[in-house]
């Protein structure tokens, strides 16, 4: 029997994405790179972003972990192509509040796809699974801002 | 308790924990090789103790201080017996494996290990018995080598005549891995160790575990264990060493209990093995993991041991039947201890004890602290199930069903 919480994890879309993720490339031209990690499950992502003019013109990961991790990072590049960096800022802070368990973050239209991992929130010891890419994101922003500022 | 009458289903009942529902179905505990549940008689001994008897040890002339150190001292005495050792004074408490590990590559490595140099340990330890050894190399300037796997996770010996050389110095390996399960030959490799002259320590974590284990044996001078693995509290385990080893090392930490004479330029040390034993132990864990020998012993080892070999076996046969399953590890049972490491498809080992854990099932996902072994198959993680005394064929099915489910999910 399958619980109906277990339905709501591991929805069609995040297995889609888990199996064919996007974006999962080097990168040529980067403008920052950042490298995650979760020692206590071996989860990794490095992160790799090209900006121009505060856009995001690409991004793009390299990485191992399970299917909410890897969804979520690929879920989550293939929103940030066009981004503005406060709207990077602002999608990070959105899917934060989702896993936070925040209702209203989770209807928020501009998480798109993303949506799908709102299930995670059920399961407390999975919400680092999905924040990986996101925490990877967050960093990348702040070390773009500072070496830009120098 | 004999064999005839070993039945894991009325030993169940002494263990508290086992008696739950997770997600709504009764708990199946298979991550005991991280960590054992605890019979009522070891959670007792810790409550009378605390409740009767509470005191510090070695230090009053009044009566609960008396009885407080004869019941850490019997503890001692258990534990010493349970691995074959000479005397209780050849074992030293400490908070567990990783503890007593260190001990050693401080106490010992500092002033044995120099430029130059051998530490000897393999590619399938427990980071515990990989850190401590690099930081004492980082030190000293020693080099660390390793015994190689093959592709069933058993130490690759042939080259071992290559990799023990006159410069080695200690040789680190486990009895029993805890990331494949691999029953390791040590007493063959300790052999030839001590032919040039290098000392052996073991990492015991999973070993003193699930069979009766002779130092001497072994043919081994350090052996290294931990008491919440076997049924016993966490925060305590135990290095038992040969006594002249003992003897000859300067102190780990400093502190009260361990001194003769305190000088202002000078102090002298206890004797063995207090001079190893700085402050207040964990008294109620010594005398806890006492009261979990006794009762490993009245079951009885060998009928435990015989248990876990069936219920392997069963395991094995079962688990190897799921479409998709890769087992790591030995194949045969014979080289096997009671842990089975496995990936599903393509459902990652995270993904799998979700999945578990919600029909109740616990196992462990990850790199079981073992990333080298990890990285020799090219993986970074495997799901983990592992057996003790109080689990049963139900236990196993029931671990299939929920494989099944997660075949379902990631079809
Ligand atoms: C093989 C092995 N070595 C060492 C350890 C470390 O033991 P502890 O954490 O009790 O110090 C463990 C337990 O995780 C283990 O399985």
């Amino acid at each position: 029997m399958e619980t109906p919480q277990l339905n709501s994890l591991y929805q069609q879309l995040i297995l889609e994405h888990y199996r064919n993720p996007r974006n999962k490339a080097e990168l040529e031209e980067k403008s920052v790179e950042i490298h995650m990690a979760n020692p206590v499950c071996g989860d990794e992502v490095r992160l790799q972003l090209r900006i121009k003019n505060d856009q995001i013109e690409e991004a793009k990961f390299v990485g191992q972990g399970c299917s909410i991790s890897q969804a979520s990072i690929s879920m989550m590049t293939t929103l940030l192509y066009g981004c503005s960096l406060a709207d990077a800022e602002i999608l990070a802070e959105c899917f934060t509040k989702m896993m936070q368990g925040d209702p209203d973050a989770a209807k928020d239209k501009r998480l798109k796809d993303l949506r799908a991992l709102q299930g995670v929130s059920k399961f407390p010891v999975r919400i680092k699974c999905a924040l990986i890419g996101f925490d990877a994101l967050q960093e990348a922003l702040k070390t773009y801002a500072k070496e830009e500022n120098i | 308790m004999t064999t005839a009458t070993f039945d894991p289903v009325m030993i169940r009942r002494e263990f508290p924990t086992l008696e739950q529902a997770v997600n709504g179905r009764p708990l199946v505990y298979l991550d005991n090789a991280a960590t054992s549940q605890k019979p009522k008689v070891v959670l007792d001994a810790l409550r009378s103790y605390y409740e009767d008897d509470n005191s510090n040890v070695h230090r009053g002339i009044h009566e609960l201080s008396r009885r407080a150190t004869v019941a850490y001292e019997e503890s001692r005495a258990k534990v010493a017996s349970w691995v074959g050792a000479n005397e209780p004074s050849e074992i030293v408490w400490t908070r567990g494996t990783t503890e007593a590990i260190n001990l050693v590559s401080s106490a010992w490595g500092l002033d044995n290990v120099g430029e130059g140099d051998e530490i000897l340990i393999s590619v399938l330890e427990h980071h515990s018995n990989i850190i401590p050894w690099q930081l004492l190399a980082r030190r000293t300037g020693a080099v660390i080598k390793y015994i190689e796997l093959d592709e069933q996770g058993r130490w690759i010996l042939d080259e071992l005549p290559h990799l023990l050389t006159d410069r080695t110095r200690i040789v680190a390996i486990s009895h029993v891995s805890n990331a494949l399960g691999t029953v390791n030959p040590v007493k063959r490799v300790a052999a030839a160790a001590h032919e040039v002259g290098a000392l052996v320590l073991v990492d015991g974590a999973q070993g003193a575990v699930h069979m009766k284990v002779d130092v001497k044996d072994l043919g081994v001078d350090y052996y290294a264990f931990s008491g919440h693995k076997m049924c016993g509290p966490t925060g305590i385990g135990a290095l038992w060493a040969r006594r002249d080893l003992l003897d000859s090392m300067e102190p780990y930490q400093g502190g009260g209990e361990m001194i003769h004479f305190v000088g202002r330029d000078e102090s002298s040390w206890a004797t063995v093995p207090h001079k190893f034993e700085a402050g207040t132990p964990n008294i109620a864990g010594a005398i806890g993991m006492g009261a979990a020998i006794d009762f490993l012993s009245e079951v009885g080892m060998d009928a435990i041991a015989e248990h876990e070999h069936k219920l392997l076996g069963y395991a094995l046969e079962r688990m190897n039947k799921v479409d998709g399953i890769c087992i790591y590890g030995p194949q045969s049972p014979d080289e096997h201890s009671a842990l089975i490491s496995f990936t599903l498809g393509d459902a990652h080992p995270h993904d799998i004890s979700t999945i578990l854990d919600s029909e109740g099932i616990a196992v462990r996902a990850g790199h079981h602290c073992a990333q080298l072994a990890m990285q020799h198959f090219g993986i970074s993680a495997t799901a983990r199930a592992s057996i003790y005394l109080y689990n049963t064929e139900s236990d196993i099915d029931r671990l299939i069903e929920g494989l099944e489910q997660v075949r379902s999910i990631f079809a």
